[in-house]
């Protein structure tokens, strides 16, 4: 017994949990991964290095002072990658996040996704106006100073354009990194004024059942919510990561509906009405409508799906051969919380559950790895969600199966990551 | 025994009280301005399918053919035919069998979002650069480019949410059920 014991420990082996190379979650816990790393390692153990390590020269200069705003390092090049933008509509288009660069689960404000309709407006916040008129005892108008002076909660969500991941529906895109497919989702710590407070200050009156917001930009873009969504858990976002919200995400103020569709959390928000029926403003009908196999149209499709996408190794990357890889990724869901991430290796055919390695915060990003030794064979490296509520992330047959190819928004699917002989990472459709 | 028990309501009673005075403390601050509706006359450009907020005037196809021709046409074209994909405002047709080309004429449910759109969002380039006469001309020149009114028919506050949109019926509200 003791002695079986022993010839374990000194032989550390990596516990393979499904096919194609996974290996255990707790080979990520410190219980297995020395001995993987040490394997990795033994080959050049024990040789006489080559390295002459030296002070470096920046250990021997002293570095600029305090900056007044700091910026990343000049050795890090991350960047937003801006998509279609279309010379005919000022200002329109977007710009995604770097995911397959970043770890935890905050984008930094530089970083943040963007979607305009109309550019991003230059707001002086004290000319700028929040109206709240329509169904109420009294219609109000707010100033940014004023509205500082409310109390404020604190809360982390994602953020996600419906449009996010459309170029899957229609198999496009085959050369797409995780920026470039799915880049449209982001995630911050947003602070600000409940909608409820100040729909409570303004008294709304019994018959009304929606909110239309409207944004102080070119388009006065325009989204209709729902008022139990409003009174439950919409913010007033003043800030974002502890700094005044960015103009591009809506300085000095935005909407935010946690957990739903982008497009609602209306920045540079400047009104709010109060009515019985929804407005059925153009971004409400004519686009953020999902048309199905049936040539009817959903409207008011609101929460985000459940949704999970490995963001290393992913699209554009090369992985070696025979390399023990901590696959990783982000995991979602409008409805709830992270409770499960599952990753196969080998397109579906077997799963293992993946380790979450932060909070696994209600509409929030939540991180999660596994362990993969790949040993040169094709590969295709999926990830699939379950969130808090029972949901599971859907393969993109079956949501191609439920509706269709005329539609471009709400797509969930589980994303496919080829692996080819030589280690090349490319987006494939299985 | 009977003194944690003791202990804890009246840590029970503190906690409630404290809750009580941040509720209120949190009550008055109101620092809202009261405002009339008439005050938002100029600024609430929110014009609903009921036809509440649609200001006052009205205009024609055969009034708004010009100002269409000047100050849209670049991007819409001058039949609606648009110049992209994104910019076509006429045609299509939502059973057809291949992918169905969703305009105003072929998709939009309510005749409503015409104006209201016209009237915030456009033209791109000088948004809101229209006075409401010019926005009732032009939405009713698109409406009747999509065959829906007549050249010379009247539209008003009253008249252009009532006009009848093709696929008035082919949204499905998920709202409801979530």
């Amino acid at each position: 017994m003791k002695q079986d014991k022993l010839e374990k420990k000194q032989q550390p082996r990596l516990e393979k949990v499904a096919g194609n190379g996974l290996l255990s979650r707790r080979h990520l816990l410190g219980l297995g991964l020395g001995g993987a790393g040490m394997a990795m390692s033994q080959a050049v153990m024990g040789q006489d290095s080559e390295l002459q390590l030296e002070i470096p020269g920046w250990s021997k200069t002293p570095g600029p002072g305090p900056s007044a705003y700091g910026s990343a390092s000049s050795h890090v090049g991350l960047e937003r990658q801006s998509g279609f933008g279309n010379p005919l509509y000022p200002g329109g288009g977007a710009s995604r996040s770097p995911l397959q660069h970043l770890q935890g689960t905050i984008t930094p404000n530089s970083l943040h996704f963007e979607r305009h309709h109309a550019g991003v407006p230059d707001i002086d916040p004290a000319g700028h106006k929040l109206v709240i008129n329509g169904l109420v005892r009294q219609p109000l108008v707010f100033e940014y100073e004023d509205l500082l002076k409310y109390t404020m909660v604190s809360r982390i969500y994602f953020l996600e354009c419906s449009g996010n991941s459309g170029a899957l529906l229609y198999g496009g895109n085959p050369d797409g990194t995780a920026q470039s497919l799915h880049g449209l989702v982001s995630c911050a710590e947003w602070t600000g004024i409940p909608i409820s407070t100040l729909l409570e200050e303004a008294g709304v009156l019994p018959e009304a059942r929606w909110i239309a917001a409207v944004g102080a930009d070119a388009a006065s873009m325009g989204r209709s919510v729902p008022l139990n969504k409003a009174m439950d858990d919409s913010m007033l976002a003043l800030f974002q990561n502890g700094e005044p919200v960015r103009p591009e995400q809506g300085y000095p103020m935005r909407l935010f509906n946690p957990g739903w569709e982008g497009n609602t959390s209306v920045k540079w928000l400047t009104q709010i009405k109060v009515t019985r029926e929804p407005a059925q403003f153009r971004d409400e009908t004519s686009k953020y409508t999902d048309t199905m196999p049936d040539r009817k149209s959903l409207q008011f499709t609101f929460p985000m799906d459940v949704k999970s996408l490995i963001t290393s190794p992913s699209g554009q990357m090369t992985v070696a051969r025979n390399g023990v890889y901590r696959v990783n990724g982000i995991a979602w869901s409008g409805s709830g919380s992270i409770r499960r991430v599952e990753v196969s290796a080998d397109g579906g055919s077997t799963w293992a559950d993946a380790l979450i390695d932060s909070q696994q915060l209600d509409k929030a990003l939540t991180r999660f790895s596994i362990p993969w030794q790949w040993d040169g064979s094709p590969a295709v490296l999926q990830s699939r969600a379950t969130d808090s509520t029972g949901n599971v992330q859907p393969t993109r047959e079956a949501v191609i199966a439920a509706k269709g190819t005329i539609n471009r928004y709400h797509n969930p699917c589980i994303q496919s990551w080829g692996v080819s002989p030589s280690g090349e990472v490319t987006n494939v459709y299985v | 025994m009977y003194t944690s028990r003791k202990l804890i309501s009246a840590l029970a009673l503190a906690g409630f009280c404290s809750a009580v005075f941040v509720s209120s403390a949190q009550e008055s601050v109101r620092l809202g301005t009261p405002v009339s509706e008439a005050d938002l006359a100029g600024f609430d450009l929110i014009a609903e399918p009921s036809g509440a907020g649609f200001p006052s005037g009205s205009g024609t196809a055969a009034q708004g053919k010009a100002i269409f021709e000047t100050r849209c046409a670049a991007c819409h074209g001058l039949d609606g035919e648009g110049n992209s994909a994104a910019t076509i405002i006429v045609g299509g047709d939502m059973q057809s069998e291949d992918t169905p080309l969703r305009t105003v004429g072929s998709y939009w449910p309510y005749a409503s979002t015409v104006f209201d759109f016209i009237r915030r969002a456009m033209p791109a380039d000088a948004p809101k650069s229209l006075s409401d006469e010019e926005a009732y001309q032009v939405a009713a020149y698109v409406l009747y480019l999509n065959g829906l009114v007549g050249e010379n028919e009247v539209l008003n506050a009253e008249t252009l949410p009532q006009v009848r949109m093709p696929n008035a019926d082919g949204f499905i509200d998920q709202s409801d059920i979530q």
